[in-house]
């Protein structure tokens, strides 16, 4: 790569400390976002993956605080940084798209003014150069008529019209960071492929690097370059997308996969992983991935070793799938 | 490579022995220090209004106690009797203490009377509400609704207006004005209620009507109404006094703190002023404990979703 | 948004009726018109002659109908004590009681509404704990007992402001207003502050209640998230969310403000309706009351009215649900 990579987390930790206990949701997460690249992050519900892309940005609310790890972007650290320097990198060139398009626009205001507000946080935009820009946005992914839409208020659209308003927001001041919280779980299906490729062709045309956190492995298949895979606040998998997708190296990448319904044969029984993700605030010793694991064995107790496949390629086991030549690293 | 199968780890700590409702209920109670203090103050309130004739230094309508020789005197200084006023004297020379103690009898007295009362009625008439439902519901509700829309002082005034004074007549009014309050609550978690799988039972079986909302409906109707009585009661003895003040209230037989404070505003403009003053102070610490102790009723009470 | 005005206007008139029908009901079914609507000292002739103009002889739907033409020429009965219409005795004292209720409100809603914020944006704050204290003394005390305090303290004994009575008034399209000159204002500002305290503690609870809940919103997250100052999260995205209901409260509770004036017009020995009432209700001057009733009632419905308007004007979810049907 010629470029720097654009972001670079490196063993992020992010507790909350709650009156149960200390919920370790991010533990130790490590991965880079190349410019232009798209990464997905891959989990199930409770695996921090919301809650990482929250820590990016600084917006996590208490009882939880980031307590350990680098977040670099394009090569300035961001953890630790003073709240107004924050705000000016929020929404100008870290941008972020929620996954709940009914809660994520004020209901009371319009949509030009939730627009054109957005445009002069960061710059000194006059109302009429930034209303151009803001109907410019809306045309740009797919909506007609953008001057009535303007005028309109959340309420008044669909989930998917919504969805992509907050796309064309999220684009407003050309980032050159995305971050994209699950956009398409809450939208039907035949809108989700509409959404999903508006927003690949999006990030093509502006160059700006994306991470797509979602708990569907189908969607990352046709969009992302590399994936993440996290499992209870840990990256257990990193690669490019077809490394990741045909070579599973983690046992949970691999009951992931298999458990996808398009990969099955008819009649064959629906391939599970067994037990339930562990509850953050008692993680078992070692490896969180254990109980379920088939491949589980002694050592597993032990925390397992961050081991290299290659270039970009890493698995957090003791027994990955595919051993080449694996030097451990940790 | 051997496998271990283990089951997964329990997700929540399991709690060590199980607790009856009502201890945890207390438990909670008591994790506010002020609302402990506020039951105790409370206590102390009741304790004196029932036991005021026993307590009192004087008995301030008792005519032969009582002698103008005593007027306005200040808090701390000596009557006539030898006894020390300590809270000072009033314009006839009763002992500002023990006319207190009094006053708080009737006023806790007037205002709980009230309460029960109201709450028997609105009671009743929620749960008829909830339990019937369809025409007799929206008729009783739109009589409800109305009621409330209309500020209590306003229905009050009106009241003591076309039925003129007395100790019943008050208590007449204070009810009127408290029924529709209880009805609504009763008839909210009425509703709530039956919508569950134990009235359905219930009415499967057949029971008459009476046993089903006596016996189950009721006890589960109960936390929000002790919340709501406890804030009514203080709402009661307030509207009391305040009707009492103006003069509209409880007659001179009767002497409330609202009519203490009443008779002690003349006195005020020459600096006398702790014959209004201590009066208030009581009812203010009457009103402000009963508020605390339901507040925190309804806070430990109601499951709150807290982040 | 018209067709929403109209048919709020059509529903108010219908309660105007409703209500015309109770007190008719009450005044001239349940209790006795002629004792109630005839001063005691009437001689005869004067007794007859409003009999004949209440139609007291009638029958009752015919009564009604004179109830209803003596009321819409402004005709409710004469006071007993001072022999005016009572009509134009409530109307002149109408713009002293509007006065103070109104300054009451802005007074509960700018000291209230700011207060409650901020304990619901930091509630372990220290000051919010002392502001939410307050807020319990602030509805527990009685309004009466308060109100004498105030004189005690900043009339009797520190001599700052006057204790009693409105102070100088100039005519604002024809009304005397008193909030104009320095000397009314002085005049203004204890009762008003008396009257507002219930009220403001009840802003404080509902404000910091609102924030409390909006704080944790997706799209104050959202907000954030583009980057807008903290200034702008609150005073727009925030504001404008938890206005709606703390409006709607305050508006109900106007009405409710010009009820309880009562107390402290008597108080402060403030020239509103609700001495006059207080007096009249001890004095047994029984047409006043009735009429004191009547405009009551009208006021609560106007209040009603422009709270409903002003709703859907805040919350254009409910405007455009409106139309739609």
């Amino acid at each position: 790569m010629t470029h720097p990579p654009t972001l670079e987390v490196t063993d992020l930790q992010t507790h909350f400390f709650t009156k149960a206990g200390v919920v370790k949701a991010v533990d130790g997460i490590s991965f880079t976002v190349g410019k232009g690249e798209v990464l997905g992050l891959v989990g199930e519900s409770g695996s921090g993956k919301s809650v990482t892309g929250f820590s990016i940005l600084g917006l996590v609310d208490p009882p939880g605080e980031v307590v350990g790890g680098s977040i670099r972007f394009q090569g300035r650290e961001l953890a630790g940084l003073d709240d107004e320097a924050m705000r000016r990198l929020r929404g100008s060139k870290i941008a972020m798209i929620f996954q709940d398009p009914m809660m994520t626009l004020n209901p009371v205001l319009r949509i030009d003014t939730q627009m054109i507000e957005a445009m002069q946080a960061h710059a000194n935009v006059s109302r009429a150069a930034a209303y151009d820009r803001a109907r410019e946005a809306l045309t740009r992914v797919g909506i007609a008529s953008p001057d009535e839409r303007l005028r309109a208020y959340p309420h008044q659209f669909s989930g998917g019209m919504r969805q992509r308003v907050a796309i064309a927001i999220a684009l407003l001041n050309a980032p050159d960071l995305i971050i994209a919280d699950e956009p398409t779980t809450a939208l039907d299906v035949t809108i989700q492929a509409q959404i999903l490729h508006e927003a690949q062709k999006l990030c093509e045309e502006t160059g700006s690097s994306m991470i797509w956190i979602t708990h569907d492995l189908t969607v990352v298949a046709g969009l992302a370059d590399r994936i993440c895979v996290m499992y209870a606040g840990r990256d257990v998998e990193q690669g490019t997308v077809d490394q990741v997708l045909d070579a599973p190296l983690h046992p949970y990448t691999h009951g992931l996969i298999g458990s996808v319904p398009s990969r099955n044969r008819r009649g064959s029984r629906l391939e599970q992983i067994p037990g339930m993700t562990p509850s953050l605030l008692n993680l078992p010793p070692g490896c969180p991935f254990r109980a379920r694991c088939p491949r589980a064995a002694e050592e597993c107790l032990r925390e397992p070793p961050l081991t290299r496949h290659g270039e970009g390629r890493s698995a957090r086991c003791f027994h990955p799938h595919e051993e080449p030549a694996a030097e451990a690293v940790t | 490579m051997s496998v271990i199968s283990e089951q997964a780890a329990p997700a929540e700590p399991v709690p060590a022995k199980p607790e009856s409702p009502f201890r945890r209920f207390v438990a909670a109670y008591f994790e506010s220090r002020i609302a402990t203090l506020a039951l105790a103050v409370l206590a102390v309130i009741v304790f004196i209004a029932l036991f005021a004739p026993l307590i009192s230094p004087q008995d301030p309508y008792d005519l032969g106690e009582v002698t103008i020789m005593d007027s306005r005197l200040e808090p701390g200084e000596a009557m006539f009797s030898g006894t020390t006023a300590v809270l000072g004297t009033d314009g006839a020379g009763r002992d500002m203490l023990s006319a207190i103690f009094y006053g708080l009898r009737i006023s806790l007295g007037v205002g709980v009377t009230s309460g029960v009362i109201a709450l028997i009625i609105g009671m009743s008439i929620g749960l008829a509400a909830a339990y019937f439902g369809g025409r007799t519901d929206a008729v009783i509700m739109r009589i409800v609704d109305l009621q409330l829309s209309f500020p209590a002082i306003l229905v009050a005034l009106i009241l003591v207006a076309i039925l003129g004074k007395g100790i019943d007549k008050i208590i007449i009014a204070l009810v009127v004005v408290q029924w529709a309050y209880y009805a609504r609550t009763v008839r909210a978690s009425a509703l709530v209620e039956r919508s569950k799988e134990y009235m359905e039972a219930a009415n499967c079986l057949a029971l008459p009507h009476a046993r089903i909302v006596f016996r189950h409906l009721l006890p589960n109707c109960l936390p929000p109404m002790i919340v709501v009585g406890t804030l009514e009661t203080a709402r009661a003895i307030a509207l009391e006094a305040t009707l009492s003040f103006l003069g509209v209230g409880l007659p001179q037989t009767e002497p409330s703190l609202g009519l203490l404070i009443s008779n002690g505003f003349e006195y005020m403009m020459s600096g006398k002023y702790w014959i209004s003053f201590f009066p208030g102070v009581a009812l203010l610490v009457t009103i402000v404990s009963i508020n605390l102790v339901g507040d925190q009723l309804r806070d430990v009470l109601n499951p709150r979703l807290e982040r | 948004m018209s067709v929403f005005i109209l048919r709020r206007l059509m529903q108010s008139v219908v309660v105007v009726v409703v209500m015309s029908l109770i007190v008719f009901f009450g005044v001239n079914v349940v209790g006795d018109p002629v004792d109630l609507l005839i001063s005691p000292e009437a001689d005869q002739a004067e007794i007859e002659a409003t009999i004949a103009r209440l139609g007291l002889d009638r029958p009752v739907h015919e009564q009604y109908g004179y109830f209803v033409k003596n009321a819409l020429q402004g005709d409710l009965g004469k006071s007993f004590i001072f022999g005016e219409p009572a009509l134009k005795l409530i109307a002149q004292r109408m713009p002293a009681t509007l006065e103070l209720a109104f300054v009451s409100l802005i007074m509960s809603a700018f000291v209230g509404i700011p207060l409650g914020v901020f304990a619901g944006l930091r509630p372990e704050a220290t000051t919010s704990k002392v502001i939410m204290a307050g807020s319990i003394l602030g509805f527990s005390l009685p309004t009466f007992w308060v109100g004498l305090m105030f004189i005690m303290v900043f009339a009797v004994m520190l001599g700052w402001l006057p204790s009693t009575g409105r102070g100088d008034t100039v005519d604002l399209f024809g009304i005397p207003v008193s909030f104009l000159t320095l000397d009314g204002l002085s005049h203004l500002f204890l009762p008003a502050l008396n009257l507002a305290l219930f009220k403001m503690s009840l802003v404080i609870r509902l404000a910091r209640a609102g924030t409390r809940e909006a704080i944790h919103q997706d799209y104050i997250k959202f907000a954030r998230a583009k980057g807008l100052s903290s200034r702008r999260v609150v005073l727009v995205h925030l504001m404008k969310n938890i206005m709606i209901p703390v409006v709607t409260v305050l508006g109900l509770e106007f009405g409710n403000l010009i009820a309880f004036s009562v107390v402290t017009e008597t108080v402060f020995a403030w020239p509103g309706m609700g001495k006059l009432l207080i007096d009249s209700i001890q004095l047994l001057d029984r047409p006043v009351v009735v009429a004191y009733l009547m405009m009551i009632v009208l006021i609560f419905i106007i209040i009603n009215l422009v709270v409903d308007i002003l709703y859907s004007v805040l919350d254009p979810r409910v405007r455009l649900k409106d139309i739609k049907a």
